[in-house]
């Protein structure tokens, strides 16, 4: 009995309690439980809300919503590293486990941060296939079944953030879109239909703060959880917009 | 060109970074190994260089104009960069800082090594062996020189690895691994003869 009670676990957790407030730290010392995840440490903290010095504080603030890595919601900075905290096992932590919000974004609130960046320049890519008419355009082209399998993994994309996080030149300097929605266009572009679009897409990311802001730093490649294989989409992308330069400029066929 | 400037100026900046002026270093860096054939041998292919027609429009188009457009938007990309070596320990982010520590240092290093050797040959001085001799003499100015070399060379040549993505020349990881290989070769090779060249001069 008195064995269990000694083992917990210890926290170092980067608060904020407003947007424009100073960050602060905070430590916490919960009673360790087998399998447990970061978020289920949180939860704990927030039953019962109280810091090493024995002092009553506030529940903790961070975002989760899948619960099994498919939504993004839940990424922080755990012990250094960007990752989801639903798949970060205490057990393979060491401690104290340290979290912090990824400052890429705008904190909302401790753990919380606002990744809308990452939405608005999913719709500024065009980061979907328009089949919208006024009447109905029947069947589109098929997908040959290799094709489809190759693009399946660049859309297990779940625009968590981790990659604008690591990337050196995804800064308050800078204008970058990133890595995730530069992918995006490599997916939507392979499409058989998205590639209707596909100039209009490169046309974008040739834009101010686009694809060419990457300086290859390669670690979207090496952080991102889904292993979406960033760097050979920005290679390839380099190579369309290359193309696609020279067709705008010597005037052949744009589209 | 129009509404995407930053794309256009970007791709500048990496072409201007190979054609012309990696390889006016590379050619530099062959003729001043002249040297290790002695005095007259270095003179001699100088004297060549010197003398060709049009020099100074040569070195405007070919060295002054790309470098200079090179360097200042280098300096701008590489103080928008937040390096993030210490949290992400990767190869290639060593290499992308690296990229923009030694841009820095090749800038002040050829500031330097143009006021003492062209700007001066402008105020009549004459650009020779022994002018060389006489900077390199100096174990200060020595180790500043093979400081300056070595990064350029660097800067070059891990350029070139990134030049040939931002053109999507290599695309696969294998294609990037191998260049990464070759790239790693021309340091070498380069460093070996810019090293040779400097050494001959003590
Ligand atoms: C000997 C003179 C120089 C040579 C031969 C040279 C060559 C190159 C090459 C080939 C690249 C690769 C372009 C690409 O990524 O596509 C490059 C990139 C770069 N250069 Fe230079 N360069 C020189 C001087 C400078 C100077 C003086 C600076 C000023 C700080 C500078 C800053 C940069 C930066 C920041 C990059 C990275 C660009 C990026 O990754 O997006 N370079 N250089
Ligand atoms: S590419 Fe990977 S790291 Fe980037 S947002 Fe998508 S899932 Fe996250
Ligand atoms: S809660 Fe959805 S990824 Fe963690």
């Amino acid at each position: 009995m008195q064995e269990t009670k000694t083992k917990t676990v210890r926290f170092v957790i980067s608060r904020q309690d407003t947007p424009d407030s100073a960050p602060y730290q905070e430590e916490f010392e919960i009673d360790y439980r087998p399998n447990m995840n970061v978020i289920s440490a949180l939860m704990e903290i927030r039953r019962n809300p109280v810091n090493v010095k024995g002092e009553n504080t506030t529940p903790i603030a961070w975002d989760m919503n899948c619960l099994e890595e498919v939504c993004g919601a839940c990424s922080m900075i755990i012990n250094g590293k960007p990752r989801q905290s639903c798949t970060a096992l205490v057990d393979q932590l060491e401690q104290p486990i340290r979290l912090e919000p990824m400052r890429t974004f705008p904190v909302v609130r401790d753990l919380q941060v606002d990744r809308s960046r990452m939405f608005d320049s999913l719709k500024k890519v065009k980061a979907w296939i328009p089949i919208d008419g006024t009447y109905d355009l029947g069947p589109g082209p098929r997908m040959p079944e290799r094709k489809r399998q190759w693009a399946y993994e660049l859309s297990k994309c779940m625009t968590c953030g981790v990659c604008l996080e690591a990337c050196p030149n995804v800064n308050s300097k800078s204008d970058f879109i990133g890595p995730a929605p530069l992918s995006q266009v490599r997916l939507f572009n392979a499409h058989p239909t998205g590639e209707m679009n596909k100039a209009e897409r490169l046309e974008q990311i040739m834009g101010d703060g686009g694809l060419a802001n990457c300086g290859n730093s390669q670690n979207c490649v090496q952080s991102c959880p889904k292993g979406i294989p960033l760097t050979t989409s920005i290679a390839a992308l380099n190579r369309d917009t290359t193309f696609q330069s020279f067709k705008n400029f010597f005037g052949s066929d744009q589209i | 060109m129009a509404g995407n400037r930053e794309f256009f100026n970007r791709r500048l900046h990496s072409l201007l970074g190979v054609i012309p002026v990696g390889l006016f270093l590379v050619q530099h860096l062959v003729v001043n190994h002249f040297a290790t054939g002695g005095e007259e041998s270095f003179n001699n292919a100088a004297h060549f260089m010197e003398s060709l027609p049009f020099r100074i429009f040569l070195e405007t188009f070919v060295i002054y104009l790309p470098l200079l457009f090179h360097a200042i938007y280098g300096l701008y990309i590489a103080f928008t960069a937040k390096n993030n070596t210490s949290r992400y320990g990767y190869f290639r982010n060593w290499m992308f800082m690296l990229q923009r520590v030694s841009g820095v240092i090749t800038l002040v290093f050829v500031a330097w090594h143009v006021w003492e050797t062209r700007v001066q040959a402008a105020f009549g001085a004459e650009v020779n062996f022994q002018m060389m001799e006489n900077i390199l003499s100096n174990p200060f100015m020595f180790w500043f020189y093979i400081i300056g070399v070595i990064s350029a060379i660097f800067h070059f040549a891990n350029g070139l690895w990134s030049f040939l993505v931002s053109w999507g020349l290599t695309v696969s990881p294998r294609s990037q691994v191998i260049s990464t290989y070759v790239t790693i070769g021309i340091f070498i090779a380069l460093s070996i003869v810019g090293v040779r060249a400097l050494t001959a001069f003590i």
